[in-house]
């Protein structure tokens, strides 16, 4: 059971039709927005909190409690919005899509989670690399600021709200949501300690929420349509519709907004044409955008595209990029690859991501080769439990995921890899010099 | 308060505490790299882990607020196996050098990967190298041992107030330097060596020369300025080869001056160690007896009145008293410390001391700046201003003087000379309404500002100043003057101002001070000191005398704090402690001076001012009569900062080779001459 047409919230996902103002109003946006601020900020958070809506940055941490964190009453500290648009996962393009298609999804979004947590500016942080989707959305917000739908008293609502557009400079971990904060200060991108919070000290020192460009999207048509139409979709806990990201060896890559909980398998097979060569010349697929761990052709044959399936097979549904290898793919190259973009991307304040990042893309980088012991695989995978959980942030549970998830379910093919390397006669290592020489 | 239990022992810390702060107090060390606490939290070592109950990841301490009812484990299998992890993190791209890296023996590195960490790596690749970085003249760097614990950058940024350093490149490519490869420009950077826990920041002049288990340690007070910091003199083999910086939360917290830290290679050149004689218009060497001997032939036809003493900036209160005992067994009185022409009236002790005390800088709300850079007359206490300026509270700071200067700190420039004195003393500036504002105003008044012709009219419209703008209460005194340098207090309180209506001398006594300017054509001039400054050329008689570092001496700062600093080597040659020499040349003189040990010194220091016998107090102001002179009289001249070369301030650091090198470095170049 797929989702039918009139249950889609991205109706202009593919460019068909023209993203600006009057063309987004036919398909819908901005319809009743006025109605929908008037109701009042704790009925916004309600009928949030009732659709179940959880956030699509990749952490999955429900919206409505989120934003319930705010203060209920400005103090002499404005609230801010911050729209996380630094879409860097590898894998992932679907706020990509949202931006430069239905842009005005995400604009009214914004004036809509602005209201309810108190908020009268926001700031959608885009990746650098967006030029075009950032020229857009700018003029889509110009176009609703024309129109009197942002700007001083909103939508007629008597809510004042300001949207900015700011730029990043392609960095990944500018996407955590601190380091996003920072760099929005104009300081270099790097996390900071919490707590505090964001919503106790964010932006400027003031409470602020960061959101998925995803997340803030669906909440005008949440608030259309009611939180239990929104609920209806996926299993419990796993509520909504969700654009999946599919790439990699299957015959039609493609983003499609589906329900969550679909199988994977259908998933693929329906929207993306299926595996290039047939489902059973399936490898494993990466589900979950590149710092989910991979999950083999046995998990994927029946497991559901949401939070908690994918947890319970030690991976997640990330930012739902997924990549699917097929059995011509050298999972241990592109696994090496992965290590590689995370020792790039570490921001180098933590010991262990700083540090271990590079230990574990030089040794990734000898496992492809087979030039390693086999010993070295324990001492990679303690390396990575070793940096997991003991950084500041999550970037470097992120990098070092895919590392677990290819010697947990590769592992025999790394051994192999080695074996070979050795009957090949490869030395393991260069002879260190000793002291006497 | 929360209560937290840190491994089964419960404690008591005040709510906002750190988790770490609760596991001090309950007596657990945690280790650390990145955490310091005189620096911002930046919780990015992740040496200090622990569990925490119910917390399903462990938490880096430093960071972590405490909550009550908090459950902490400092050795759990979850934070033994964090702190292995990070160690061996540290230790992959840390070259193993200590042999020949000057950090050895006291590397938190070092002491920790013991404490803490595996007896073998695991690491097979190729370790990573960093080029080394400039930054100045006094910080030998050697960044492929860094940690990017970033502690250097933070103090730069903010306790010296230069935001020079920074860390450039991303994840493993991250290296802290200067961005432009440039000499760090700032006064404390010695402190940078001593915060970096590792080898990465050490001292240029002291590399290669010794180890930490082979130097003798004493506790001394640094004098070439008037802060009194509290240091620790490293010596071997009679030989000073470091100064660090000692804590004392009301002085100097942990930091010190690079002048003070280190000049000390001027104490081995250009001394004097041992007498000598003017014999036909020339000097020539003698025995301490010969030099007796003339001294005493000289003064034995002299009337009382005709001899005089000037007292240098770096003498001792012990040298002193004696001095001053001596004279006024000779019959005179004639003594002057302010030598230097500061028009200070030495008539009550808080005309001339920092009243509102250093730490007291943090309690203050608004502060005046009359005629002094005390960035670079007392680069710690400027510190302590800067901590209050960032603090966050509002806290105007006013300036009287040249304009442009970079405090290091946000201050309004007022104005740069005595009309705008005059009219913050008259109650029509703009910034008396700042001053008004506030509940505990200060303001200090630089020693510089009163050696001029109208400066005891400056003081006396800096004290209405402070009387009028309520500076001046039982509970807070904010009027302070900066002096200059650790030996200008102690003169003042054991009276050392000569009459008004003393005749010419015909015999001057210049103990340590090199300004011969004053003295008359034909007098006989005893010069007594440690270095040969220009003094000593006019010197009819030389004493050689001993350094800070080589006596037991008494010094008080400009706080009026009286400390004791302690001989670290002895003086060179014959050179002697210097109230012995004065104590001998009583014997000689006929005036033989009742004292014949430090204590029985010491006891007569505390009967010429009580200061001296009782400890430090702060006090506040109960009589607001001020100073002599006419606040009204002073005139438009700009003020003239005293220090226009920080790096060679005074007779020691004039013949160090590490000031000298400071100075071509951060000086503007002294135009090259022609024949040159």
């Amino acid at each position: 059971m797929a989702l039918s047409d009139k249950d889609r919230i991205f109706t202009n996902l593919y460019g068909l039709q023209d993203w600006r103002l009057p063309a987004a109003r036919r398909r819908g946006n901005w319809d009743g927005t006025r109605t929908i601020l008037e109701r009042g900020r704790d009925a916004i958070i309600e009928e949030v909190k009732n659709s179940g809506l959880r956030g699509r940055g990749g952490a999955g941490f429900p919206t409505g409690m989120k934003w319930s964190f705010m203060p209920k009453q400005a103090s002499e500290r404005p609230h801010y919005l911050v729209v996380n648009a630094d879409e860097s996962e590898p894998g992932t393009c679907k706020d990509r899509d949202i931006i430069r298609h239905d842009p005005h999804t995400l604009v009214e979004g914004c004036l809509i989670a602005g209201f309810a947590m108190g908020a009268h500016a926001g700031y959608i942080y885009i990746r650098g690399e967006y030029y075009n989707e950032s020229v857009v959305l700018e003029a889509a917000i110009d176009e609703a600021y024309e129109a009197g739908l942002l700007g001083p008293n909103a939508c007629g609502a008597g809510w004042d709200f300001d949207l900015y557009v700011h730029r990043g400079a392609g960095a990944y971990i500018c996407g955590e949501e601190t380091a996003l904060i920072e760099s929005l200060e104009g300081k270099k991108g790097m996390p900071r300690l919490k707590p505090p919070f964001p919503a106790a000290v964010g932006l400027y020192g003031c409470p602020t929420t960061v959101n998925n460009v995803e997340t803030i999207a669906v909440v005008p048509e949440i608030m259309r349509r009611g939180g239990p139409w929104f609920a209806s979709f996926g299993r419990p806990k796993n509520a909504g519709t969700k654009i999946f990201c599919i790439q990699g060896h299957v015959n039609r890559p493609c983003n499609v907004e589906e329900e969550m909980s679909i199988p994977l398998r259908e998933l693929i097979e329906r929207h993306a044409g299926g595996v290039r060569g047939g489902w059973d010349n399936l490898l494993a697929v990466i589900p979950g955008g590149s710092s989910t761990p991979m999950i083999p052709k046995a998990v994927c044959d029946d497991v559901l595209m949401d939070f908690d399936a994918l947890r319970d097979h030690k991976t997640g549904l990330g930012t739902a990029g997924v990549i699917v290898m097929d059995r011509s793919t050298d999972l241990i190259k592109a696994i090496a690859r992965l290590s590689a973009f995370y020792k790039h991307e570490s921001c180098g304040q933590c010991t262990p991501c700083r540090e271990g990042m590079g230990w574990v893309k030089r040794m990734m980088d000898r496992m492809v080769e087979g030039r390693a012991q086999l010993a070295e695989i324990d001492v990679l995978e303690e390396v990575t439990r070793r940096i997991e959980g003991h950084t500041i942030c999550a970037l470097a549970d992120g990098g070092v995921w895919p590392v677990q998830g290819l010697i947990r379910h590769f592992r025999p093919m790394m051994e192999e890899r080695i074996a070979a390397y050795r009957e090949r006669g490869g030395k393991v290592l260069p002879t260190l010099p000793m002291a006497a020489e | 308060m929360a209560k937290v239990t840190v491994d089964g022992i419960e404690v008591e810390v005040p709510n906002g505490a750190s988790v770490l702060q609760a596991c001090e107090a309950a007596g657990k060390e945690i280790p650390r790299f990145c955490y310091h606490e005189r620096l911002s939290v930046a919780g990015n070592c992740r040496m200090c882990l622990v569990e925490v109950e119910k917390a399903p990841k462990p938490i880096a301490s430093c960071a972590y607020p405490v909550a009550d009812g908090m459950k902490v484990f400092t050795d759990s299998p979850m934070v033994r196996n964090g702190r292995r992890g990070v160690m061996e993190f540290l230790l992959i791209n840390h070259p193993l050098d200590c042999p020949i890296c000057d950090q050895g023996g006291e590397c938190d590195l070092q002491d920790q990967a013991m404490a803490f960490g595996h007896d073998s790596s695991r690491y097979m690749e190729e370790k990573r190298v960093v080029s080394d970085k400039y930054m100045g003249p006094l910080i030998k760097t050697i960044m492929t041992r860094c940690i990017q614990c970033t502690r250097c950058i933070r103090f730069a940024t903010e306790v010296a107030g230069v935001p020079e350093l920074g860390a450039t490149g991303r994840g493993e490519a991250m290296e802290v330097g200067t961005y432009v490869e440039r000499a760090l420009t700032t006064e404390l950077s010695g402190n940078l060596i001593d915060i970096c826990p590792v080898g990465a920041l050490t001292s240029r002049p002291y590399a290669f020369v010794s180890r930490p288990w082979e130097l003798r340690k004493t506790d001394s007070i640094d004098v070439l300025d008037a802060t009194g910091t509290n240091i620790r003199v490293d010596t071997r083999a009679g030989e000073v080869l470091r100064i660090l910086p000692r804590i004392n939360d009301d002085v100097n917290e942990e930091w010190m001056a690079d002048r003070g830290r280190f000049s000390f290679d001027g104490l081995k050149r250009r001394r004097l160690d041992r007498p000598w004689v003017r014999e036909n218009g020339r000097l020539r060497p003698a025995t301490w007896s010969e030099a007796f001997g003339a001294i005493a032939a000289r003064v034995r036809g002299t009337a009382g009145e005709r001899i005089a003493a000037r007292i240098g900036d770096l003498a001792d209160a012990e040298a002193i008293v004696a001095l001053k005992d001596l004279l006024g067994a000779l019959g005179s009185a004639n003594l002057e410390c302010r030598t230097d022409g500061a028009a200070i009236d030495a008539s009550r002790r808080d005309f001339y001391t920092f009243n509102t005390t250093i730490a007291g800088i943090e309690e203050a709300d608004a502060l005046l700046i009359i005629g002094s850079n005390p960035r670079q007359e007392a680069p710690v206490i400027n510190a302590r201003i800067r901590k209050r300026a960032i603090s966050g509270a509002p806290f105007p700071v006013g300036f009287i003087g040249p304009r442009g200067l970079d405090l290091t700190y946000r201050h309004d420039w007022l104005g740069e000379g005595g009309a705008t004195l005059r009219a913050i003393a008259a109650g029509t500036h703009r910034f008396n309404d700042e001053l008004r504002a506030a509940r505990r105003p200060m303001l200090i008044l630089g020693r510089g500002a009163l050696r001029r012709a109208d400066g005891a009219a400056v003081l006396a419209a800096a004290w209405k100043i402070a009387a009028e703008n309520g500076m001046l209460r039982e509970d807070w005194h904010g009027f302070n003057l900066l002096h200059l340098f650790g030996g200008q207090v102690a003169p003042l309180d054991l009276g050392c101002v000569a009459p008004p209506d003393a005749p010419a001398p015909e015999v001057v006594w210049l103990l340590g001070t090199g300004d011969a300017a004053e003295v008359p054509e034909g007098a006989f001039v005893i010069y007594q000191g440690h270095h040969g400054e220009a003094g000593a050329a006019r010197a009819d008689v030389i004493l050689p005398g001993a350094a800070y570092t080589e006596k037991d001496a008494t010094w008080v700062n400009t706080e009026g704090r009286v400390q004791q600093g302690r001989l670290a080597v002895f003086p060179p040659g014959e050179a002697r402690e210097d109230w012995k020499i004065i104590r001998a040349a009583s014997e000689l003189l006929g005036k033989r001076l009742p004292y014949d040990s430090l204590d029985a010194v010491r006891d007569r220091l505390a009967e010429a001012h009580p200061a001296f016998g009782s400890g430090f107090a702060r006090r506040g102001c109960t009589d607001l009569a001020g100073p002599a002179g006419d606040a009204a009289a002073a005139t438009d001249t700009a003020f003239a900062l005293p220090i226009t070369n920080y790096w060679q301030a005074d007779p020691i650091s004039r013949a160090s080779d590490t000031m000298a090198e400071c100075a071509r470095t951060y000086l503007p170049a002294a135009p090259a001459m022609a024949a040159e």
